[in-house]
């Protein structure tokens, strides 16, 4: 922290660390209208505005590719997936009655404990580390696919090897039994006959 | 200061094209319908060849009363055109027409920008679908989502390629790499990603969620007015982006046989026009699909394809370098 402090301060921020900031605020209340919302497909789409905000953040600490990602997986594939499923269910237009679990203070006592062991293991992590945004951009998809290929190599793999276990795991699971049972095929049939 | 007034004039050009060209597009669907079917209605309005047509297209929209059904989520009823018709304007800012910077904005990694902005424009039909409270809306929104997981794939393994053999992410970066026999080297992937695009537009022959014969224009049904007039902008904003994109990512952009110093910029509208011919060339001449011939075709044709096309990229950049 000193080291951080002495050379930058933070008292003087600069036009791009404000906006960091403001946005970080505006995509903290987008999570919490996401998991507070009684209707079901509103908190899906403020998800997209708390994913979108954080795509906004990457792009301010010049993480420019990182950024195109996460609006093209998440915002493009994974809400889109989320909108699907709640299509499928019966969520009404209008509060959910039945949404609330009654586990509102365990989840909450989860989500804050899990919020505060984050920040805590990424401060001290990066305590002393400051991103110079003046300098050449150090999230350019080269300078993205540089380190990936050259340090993170094995962790990369090994991700992909998990990866298709679970793809290999969700393709079993939809294909036991053979009949027209659970949920996970009821789109494969359902499209084949037509339906959608 | 000129730098800043330079960027407004470039975003204001982008802006420009991005009012004036779908309007285009759509007159030039409504022209080459009616020659293709002989269909005699468009062609009355304004004497010569029907030109007025488009006016009083536009006159009737404007005319019409905005709607929101009772039941229907308001806001995002209300919302859920701006959404599908943003995400194309966009997209415009990063597509370079012409050598140099003839560009709204080089960006780092464009070629993922402008695929996952248009991404998001499919929220706004899911949106509509959903917050219309009418079942027909609802199977739309269905079949727009399930569209989506098919297309989404090969249109990012097609483009991929592109970007492998130029060596870089980068819209203008890979028009500089570019020579006149990527074409037919890329030339797979390129119908890979045509088709794919089709089907994120729901164009026909792609066009089940709003198959506007069985479901009543889908997602549409419940909008009157400016609002459906905005859905119907953004189909041709997404024929306008779609074609350009095919242009600059596999038919060389402003590349052209000869002229390519002055006149680059012509080439790229060539081709753009060109193409978006053929889009709507496609809708007069082939029937709508069934969504499970779309899923088919995707998983197992055009994701193969793609995958084919990246290792034969592979292998000839390996085999050139």
């Amino acid at each position: 922290m000193t080291l951080a402090a002495a050379s930058h301060g933070f008292l003087s921020p600069t036009g791009v660390e404000i906006a960091f900031v403001l946005v970080g605020i505006a995509t903290l209340g987008a999570a919490l209208m996401t998991v507070g919302s009684r209707q079901l497909v509103h908190a899906a789409l403020w998800l997209v505005v708390a994913l979108g905000g954080i795509a906004v953040e990457y792009l301010l600490l010049t993480a420019e590719f990182i950024a195109w990602v996460q609006v093209l997986i998440y915002v493009g594939s994974v809400v889109v997936l989320l909108l699907f499923g709640l299509m499928l269910t019966k969520a009404p237009i209008g509060p959910s009655p039945d949404a609330d679990s009654g586990n509102r203070w365990v989840a909450l006592t989860v989500a804050g404990a899990a919020a505060a062991a984050l920040v805590w293991v990424v401060v001290d992590a990066f305590r002393a580390t400051w991103i110079d945004l003046d300098g050449a951009a150090q999230g350019s998809a080269e300078a993205a696919g540089r380190s990936l290929f050259r340090f993170w190599v094995l962790p990369f793999e090994a991700l992909s090897v998990l990866l298709l276990a679970a793809l290999v795991g969700a393709v079993a699971l939809s294909r036991r039994g053979g009949g027209a049972k659970g949920a996970a095929e009821t789109l494969a049939p359902a499209a084949r006959e037509g339906r959608l | 200061m000129s730098d800043t007034l330079a960027l407004v004039l470039r975003l204001l050009a982008v802006f420009v094209v991005f009012l004036v060209f779908p309007l285009v597009i759509g007159q030039t669907e409504h022209k080459v319908m009616a020659h293709m079917q002989g269909r005699l209605g468009p062609m009355y309005a304004g004497g010569f060849h029907g030109w007025a047509q488009l006016v009083a297209d536009g006159v009737k929209f404007a005319q019409k009363e905005d709607v929101v059904p009772t039941g229907a989520d308001r806001r995002i009823f209300q919302l859920a055109p701006a959404v599908a018709l943003l995400p194309y304007l966009l997209v415009m800012i990063a597509i370079p027409i012409g050598p140099g910077n003839a560009v709204g904005q080089a960006l780092d990694a464009g070629v993922f920008y402008v695929l996952a902005v248009m991404g998001v424009g499919v929220l706004g039909s899911l949106m509509a679908g959903w917050a219309s409270a009418n079942k027909f809306s609802l199977l739309g929104g269905l079949r727009t989502a399930a569209q989506l997981l098919a297309y989404e794939l090969p249109m990012l393994l097609a483009a991929a390629s592109v970007a492998m053999a130029a060596g870089t992410l980068a819209l203008p970066g890979i028009l500089d790499a570019f020579h006149w026999w990527w074409v037919p080297w890329q030339i797979i992937g390129g119908v890979v990603f045509f088709t794919a695009g089709l089907a994120e537009l729901q164009r026909p022959p792609f066009d089940m969620p709003v198959a506007d014969s069985e479901i009543i224009f889908g997602a549409y049904t419940e909008y009157t007015g400016l609002r459906f007039a905005l859905f119907l902008l953004a189909e041709y904003a997404g024929i306008v982006v779609l074609s350009a994109l095919t242009a600059v990512l596999f038919l060389g952009g402003w590349h052209g046989p000869f002229g390519a110093d002055g006149l680059g910029w012509l080439w790229t509208l060539v081709k753009t026009v060109a193409l978006c011919f053929v889009v709507i060339w496609l809708r007069v001449t082939y029937p709508r699909l069934r969504e499970d011939q779309l899923q088919k075709l995707a998983w197992t044709v055009l994701i193969p394809l793609a995958l084919v096309q990246i290792a034969l990229t592979g292998v000839v950049k390996v085999v050139i370098s």
